[in-house]
């Protein structure tokens, strides 16, 4: 008795997350995006595609970390054909930079717009185009109600859109999926050795739909992500030295 | 099928004009002067100065007394072209083929173009009537050439439309001016008796040409249909064109959308059955004040679909000012491709269906905020980072070489370098600590240098050394040295993007 309650409850769960936009990943499509525990905190326990997906940056630093994250994802998005627009108003990306995170900068289309104002409209019309794999935007403002025609737009078209807002000093609702503040982290060497390590981002899913909000640490390396686990003798390890 | 020109004769243009700027001169002596060898000389002149007398060439002095109370005004070289010319654009309602003819007239072709207002002697009242509501004072002229047109226009008693295949009769009358000869020659044949064209046109042409040289006979075959002569246009005639007449003049928007809906409905058919797609079309609207405007549009790739076309003008609709109403809209394509039946891919891994679909979007961007917004990048080889990525606005060109990944490059990159204060213990070696921006940044790890020559072949200045630093939070950063270390200048440090 108890068990048929709970399969009711988990179907009712399943449905009204369908309603929601979140779909399963059709066979053959959905690849991995190697994020490990920070995938756990989804829905079912996959990134969710076709969404729109807010990061959030305070300095330039940040926005670098979270343009290279985005690039990270955007690898996989790619994977099955599509193209994917970068929509700017005040662009730094460096395109051969992207190479290195495995997307392939000629497949991308950039777009400068030269005013602020007309970001969204560029944002909303490429998210409706069903041909797009994968749109990211830079932008300063979102207000709820632009938030909300972007994941109108995206839960007909199934495109992915990535929301990087600059300088976002002044946290406002939106209607994205996730919230995410990407931050560096220290790189780790091993021992004796000079230089720099992989670049290692201190990820936080800030706000997650019917999801568990976390912290992780994930190291780009090999071509992918790679989720850091710190274990416990470590961190004892480590408070020793610190 | 046989052709048809006119000739419009403006009797006095330039006069003309002025009374239509000012109306209180309507009933005055008026005349153009303009100064030639240290005297005034009449240039133009109305009906009512020539009656007293006052003919072109004639000393201002000399026509002042003839014609008391005369009106004069400064005359400007090349005043009567661009009067002409704008005369000649509005004459484009009548015919795609329109040249101009100075010092004052006007030629079109108008072959095929009569029956559209319902007949020759209807199209010519039409226009001449609208030209003198407008105040000029014009004399048409219609016939199978070109100079029999002219010479009808300015000569004749009667009989402006000469019929088809008439004109060597109706020339017969006329003197020998209607062949559009220079003076000196009218002069010679006033002189040997020779009043009318009839008088000489018999007379071998190689008696014609000894004595009055080849250009004279040129005009008389040219005036007889036997020489061939071409008009030049003053708009290049579109091979892909379509013209829009409105019945009652067209003032609102969804009066607009609905003209170029239709004009993209017939353009779409014509281009669809030659398997023609479109790259680049202008929309002009002719507004009744006789003022004109245009919008363009441009594709990615070659497209009839009549949607895609209607959403692309639709977003430059706003420019379009109606003012009191438009009159004819015309839609002329400027470049054409052949389309393929099926596309080909925009990138190598990426299934063909969709390329369409982007290309279109980003026609739909374009048409927003301009080509220039969208840009591509391709691998160049050059070690430079400001030159490393070359731009391209093209989004099916692809690249010839690999993008290189073995050295570590900023996921953002400032343009131009800012300048950092930094501190190194030792020379080529990464620094200990920098400041940006007022922000003291300890560098923990740094990896370095590489150095980057300039390109001296394409502008000179000193090389850098980069290193990359990792400061006490891990962000990293791309900095370098400007040239040799020196011990001495400070300012040679500069910081030039933000690792990921």
């Amino acid at each position: 008795m108890i068990a048929a309650k709970e399969d009711i409850i988990g179907k009712l769960r399943q449905d009204i997350l369908r309603w929601e936009g979140f779909r399963p990943p059709k066979p053959g499509e959905g690849g991995s995006f190697d994020l490990g525990p920070v995938e756990e905190a989804f829905p079912n326990g996959v990134f969710p595609t076709g969404a729109i997906h807010e990061f959030i940056s305070l300095c330039p630093e940040d926005t670098a970390a979270s343009a290279a994250f985005i690039a990270g994802l955007v690898k996989t998005l790619l994977g099955h054909g599509g193209a994917c627009l970068w929509i700017s108003w005040s662009r730094r990306i460096y395109p051969p930079a992207l190479k290195l995170f495995g997307v392939d900068p000629d497949r991308v289309v950039f777009v400068d717009v030269p005013l602020m104002k007309d970001v969204l409209w560029v944002a909303e019309e490429a998210l409706k185009c069903e041909g797009v794999a994968a749109v990211i935007c830079e932008t300063a403002q979102m207000s709820f109600m632009e938030s909300r025609r972007l994941q109108l737009a995206v839960e007909c078209s199934h495109v992915t859109g990535f929301i990087l807002r600059k300088e976002a000093h002044k946290l406002t609702t939106t209607a994205c999926v996730s919230r995410w503040k990407i931050t560096h982290a220290p790189s780790q060497l091993k021992r004796g050795m000079p230089g720099v390590g992989f670049p290692r981002w201190q990820v936080e899913l800030l706000k997650v739909r019917n999801g568990n909000p976390g912290k992780w640490t994930v190291e780009w390396s090999k071509r992918r992500f790679n989720p850091v686990i710190i274990k416990k003798q470590q961190i004892k390890h480590l408070r020793r030295y610190a | 099928m046989p052709k048809r020109f006119v000739s419009i004769w403006f009797r006095h243009l330039l006069t003309d004009w002025k009374t239509i700027r000012q109306p209180s001169l309507k009933n005055k002596a008026v005349v153009f002067a303009e100064p030639d060898h240290g005297r005034m000389v009449v240039t133009a002149s109305n009906a009512i100065a020539e009656k007293h007398g006052v003919s072109e060439g004639m000393a201002l002095a000399d026509a002042r007394i003839i014609a008391r109370d005369l009106q004069v005004f400064d005359g400007k070289p090349g005043r009567n072209l661009k009067l002409l010319k704008g005369l000649a654009e509005w004459c484009l309602r009548y015919t795609p083929l329109v040249a101009m003819d100075p010092p004052a007239g006007l030629l079109l072709d108008v072959t095929g173009c009569t029956h559209l207002r319902g007949g020759e002697l209807e199209y010519l009242k039409d226009m001449t009537d609208r030209l003198r509501t407008l105040g000029y004072d014009v004399r048409p002229g219609m016939a199978d050439t070109i100079g029999c047109a002219w010479g009808v226009a300015r000569c004749a008693e009667s009989g402006l439309i000469v019929l088809a295949g008439a004109h060597r009769t109706a020339l017969m009358p006329l003197p020998p001016s209607a062949l559009r000869l220079p003076t000196d020659m009218l002069i010679k044949l006033q002189n040997l008796g020779m009043y009318r064209i009839s008088s000489f046109i018999h007379m071998p042409k190689s008696v014609l040409r000894r004595r009055f040289g080849k250009d004279m006979v040129l005009r008389m075959l040219q005036a007889l249909g036997q020489e061939e002569e071409f008009l030049l246009p003053l708009k290049e005639p579109v091979p892909y064109s379509e013209r829009l007449a409105c019945l009652e003049h067209v003032k609102t928007r969804p009066a607009i959308e609905h003209a170029v809906q239709t004009l993209l409905e017939n353009l779409c058919k014509r281009l669809y059955s030659e398997g023609l797609g479109l790259r680049a079309a202008t929309m002009t609207y002719y507004r009744i004040d006789g003022k004109n405007g245009s919008v363009s549009i441009g594709t990615n790739h070659p497209s009839h679909r009549v949607e895609h076309l209607y959403k692309l003008f639709n977003l430059t609709l706003d420019n379009v000012a109606p003012g009191m109403g438009i009159e004819l809209f015309e839609l002329d394509t400027t470049h054409t491709e052949p389309v393929s039946d099926k596309q080909s891919g925009l990138w190598a891994a990426k299934p063909a269906a969709d390329s369409e679909e982007v290309a279109e979007l980003l026609d739909r961007v374009a048409g927003k905020i301009g080509h220039t917004a969208i840009q591509r990048y391709l691998p160049a080889e050059h070690f430079w980072p400001e030159r490393s990525a070359a731009q391209t606005r093209s989004i099916k060109k692809k690249p010839e070489s690999d993008w290189r990944t073995d050295k570590p490059r900023p996921v953002q990159l400032l343009e131009p370098p800012e300048a950092i204060e930094a501190t190194a213990l030792t020379p080529d070696y990464p620094p200990v600590l920098f400041i940006y921006k007022g922000t003291k940044h300890e560098v923990k790890k740094a990896d370095g240098p590489e150095r980057i020559e300039r390109e001296w072949w394409l502008e000179p200045g000193e090389h850098r050394d980069y290193y990359i630093a990792e400061d006490q939070d891990g962000r990293r950063y791309w900095i370098f040295r400007s040239g040799h270390y020196d011990g001495r200048q400070q300012g040679h440090w500069f910081l030039h993007g933000f690792f990921a």
